[in-house]
């Protein structure tokens, strides 16, 4: 594997009115890997995402994208944010969200123009949604929502990805086409980190897993630290279903 | 109005007195600037904010009399400025340092500084000798009392806000639909934002001597609420807001011109909010009527379907696809909403059915094909 590392995070510390959010959390994400965050409800997996891209503020610790902070690298940087946090009934079309993605690099001041439109139906067709370019974005379907965030990231080109639960309450469409579009990201040697809750199916879509629950549990490849002892560390004895499907596989 | 068939050239005369004209103007760039402004407010969800805003700027304008005896408009707008900004900035210190939401900041903010300023005022009347006549009028409005230079200095701060709307529109438009993401991509969030908070202050501190600090928040959001149900694009919405907005001045200012004792702000925002109003049920995009009479084409159009089928499955039964029925019996299979006298006149002008007799209808052949076709896709969905 490709050891340049891509995110490497170390003693990041994130409080809420003093209530320690995330402790003491190292990782380190090489670049070219598939990653899912996991851990249980309020584990801090999405504030762990959001410190990481400095949107919460940090008690202590650093983050190093590429080697370098994260305000040299923020073009090389892309963030597929949970569908929720934005009003849909915001009157805009599909194409206008996507082409947000192109805001920074077409600079202050200038328009987007055809080039850009051009890049932003090529990010939609990617994930299946070009008939949907002119549709108002409040007419979307929550799996169509998360295809046009996943398309406005896209069209940043950015070599490193982080989706805040972008399985969440999608159709079986959808789902396909993030895997698909996960897959060729990793062929692209694109680093890509997912907040997931979902934890069958971190063996089949992930090859690098982190568990965190306050603290980080376990940070690694996925047959390495994708275990039962880590998982009960994460998740307490919550984990019945999962043991049982561990045991039958193994029968 | 003392002749009601009125004068034409009294009522050109007034329409056209320089008094009428530099209020209609005045009130109509404030409209605009106001409408234009709520936009982002309203779709950042930050309309309580005008409110707090205005009834904040109440102690400041009493204290700049206070401290300095002046009534200029610019002394005055800049004590409004500080105090609204003040109010703003406390209602955002309390929802960030303590756990009460914005809402109910708002409300104890808005109330403080609004009871301080009541306060103050009425402290200044008492006051022997003081010329502190027209201070009240930054409570309700009065637009008459807009001078050239006011409309001047309003036009100048109106250029200014439209220049920098229209610079940075796209990242103003980004920051209102996902400021986290805008942050992500290195955009100032915080600068854009002061951007649109410092603008917003702006017009609503030249908009309380015509509209007054109670009723200048309406002027904020009314204009963007009419203008959201014309529109599914955001740079059309903030457009016709500032469209609303500058006709609703304009024709405030008329129409408190026109009959005698009609006080201008309120004759404003009056027409400003009833428009909002009357575009939730008349608006092109998301009117209610609208929505009312598709609805009810659907349903009429479903209940015609259901005749025609019901009609052909009766006549199936009998073996004759063109055997006639009465409309007692094609009721009895109806559902009980369904007016089915209606439904077969529809039918009968589509040549669908005829009348073999009076009350008595049977499907003609193109009816037979069209319920045909009805049935066979109700089967394909099953």
């Amino acid at each position: 594997m490709n050891q340049t590392i891509a995110v490497e995070v170390s003693d990041l510390t994130v409080a809420y009115q003093s209530k320690p959010v995330l402790w003491d959390v190292d990782l380190i994400v090489p670049q070219g890997v598939l990653m899912a965050i996991v851990g249980p409800n309020g584990a801090g997996k999405t504030t762990l995402l959001k410190a990481i891209l400095g949107l919460v503020p940090v008690a202590a610790g650093q983050v190093r994208i590429f080697g370098k902070s994260l305000a040299e690298q923020r073009h090389l940087v892309s963030y597929v944010p949970q569908r929720g946090s934005v009003d849909w009934d915001f009157p805009t079309t599909v194409l206008d969200v996507v082409l947000m993605g192109l805001y920074r690099s077409i600079g202050w001041i200038r328009r987007p123009n055809k080039e850009h439109r051009r890049k932003a139906l090529e990010a939609l067709e990617k994930v299946g949604m070009a008939a949907f370019a002119h549709r108002q974005i409040s007419q979307l379907s929550g799996g169509q929502q998360q295809r046009v965030f996943l398309a406005r990231a896209l069209v940043q080109q950015a070599e490193l990805f982080f989706m805040d639960e972008p399985f969440q309450g999608v159709d079986a469409t959808t789902e396909r086409a993030i895997i698909a579009l996960l897959q060729e990201l990793r062929s692209k040697q694109k680093t890509v980190v997912v907040v997931h809750h979902d934890l069958q199916t971190v063996p089949e879509y992930f090859d690098w897993v982190t568990l965190i629950n306050v603290r980080r549990i376990a940070c690694g490849p996925v047959q390495e630290v994708f275990t039962e002892k880590n998982l009960r560390a994460a998740y307490g004895g919550r984990i019945a279903f999962f043991v049982e499907r561990q045991a039958e596989g193994q029968k | 109005m003392r002749d009601p068939t009125g004068d034409a050239a009294t009522l050109w005369n007034i329409l056209t007195s320089p008094t009428l004209l530099t209020v209609a103007a005045g009130a109509a760039v404030l409209g605009a600037l106001s409408g234009t402004l709520g936009c982002f407010a309203v779709m950042r969800r930050q309309s309580l904010v005008g409110d707090a805003v205005s009834h904040a700027a109440l102690p400041g304008i009493a204290l700049v009399f206070l401290l300095t005896g002046t009534k200029s408009s610019l002394g005055l707008l800049i004590g409004a400025g500080i105090a609204g900004w003040l109010g703003m900035l406390a209602v955002l210190a309390i929802t960030r340092t303590t756990r009460i939401p914005d809402d109910t900041a708002l409300g104890v903010i808005l109330a403080t500084f609004f009871g301080l300023g009541l306060m103050l005022l009425t402290f200044i009347q008492k006051i022997p000798d003081a010329n502190q006549a027209g201070l009240d009028t930054y409570l309700f409005g009065q637009a008459a009392t807009l001078l050239r230079e006011d409309v001047m200095l309003v036009s100048g701060a109106a250029c200014v806000a439209f220049g920098l709307l229209g610079l940075f529109w796209k990242e103003l438009k980004l920051v209102t639909f996902d400021r986290e993401y805008a942050r992500t991509v290195g955009f100032p969030v915080h600068g854009l934002e002061m951007l649109l908070t410092v603008l917003l202050v702006g017009a609503i501190v030249l908009g309380l001597r015509t509209v007054g600090v109670v009723l200048m928040s309406a002027m904020v959001v009314a204009p963007a609420a009419a203008a959201r149900q014309w529109t599914n694009r955001f740079s059309r919405m903030v457009l016709l807001a500032g469209v609303f907005g500058g006709l609703a001045g304009t024709a405030g200012a008329i129409a408190s011109s026109l009959v005698r004792h009609l006080p201008t702000g309120p004759m404003i925002v009056l027409i400003a909010t009833g428009w909002a109003i009357a575009s939730l049920f008349i608006g092109s995009a998301h009117g209610l009527a609208w929505r009312w009479l598709r609805m009810r084409l659907l349903q009429r159009k479903l209940a015609e379907e259901a005749v025609l089928v019901n009609l052909y499955e009766l006549a199936e039964a009998h073996g004759d696809l063109e055997h006639p029925h009465g409309e007692g019996a094609i009721k009895a299979l109806s559902p009980p909403n369904v007016s089915v006298p209606k439904a077969l006149q529809v039918l009968k002008k589509q040549q669908l059915v005829r009348e073999s007799a009076k009350g008595t209808w049977a499907l003609t052949d193109k009816g037979i094909a069209e319920a045909r076709n009805l049935r066979s896709k109700e089967g394909g969905k099953a």
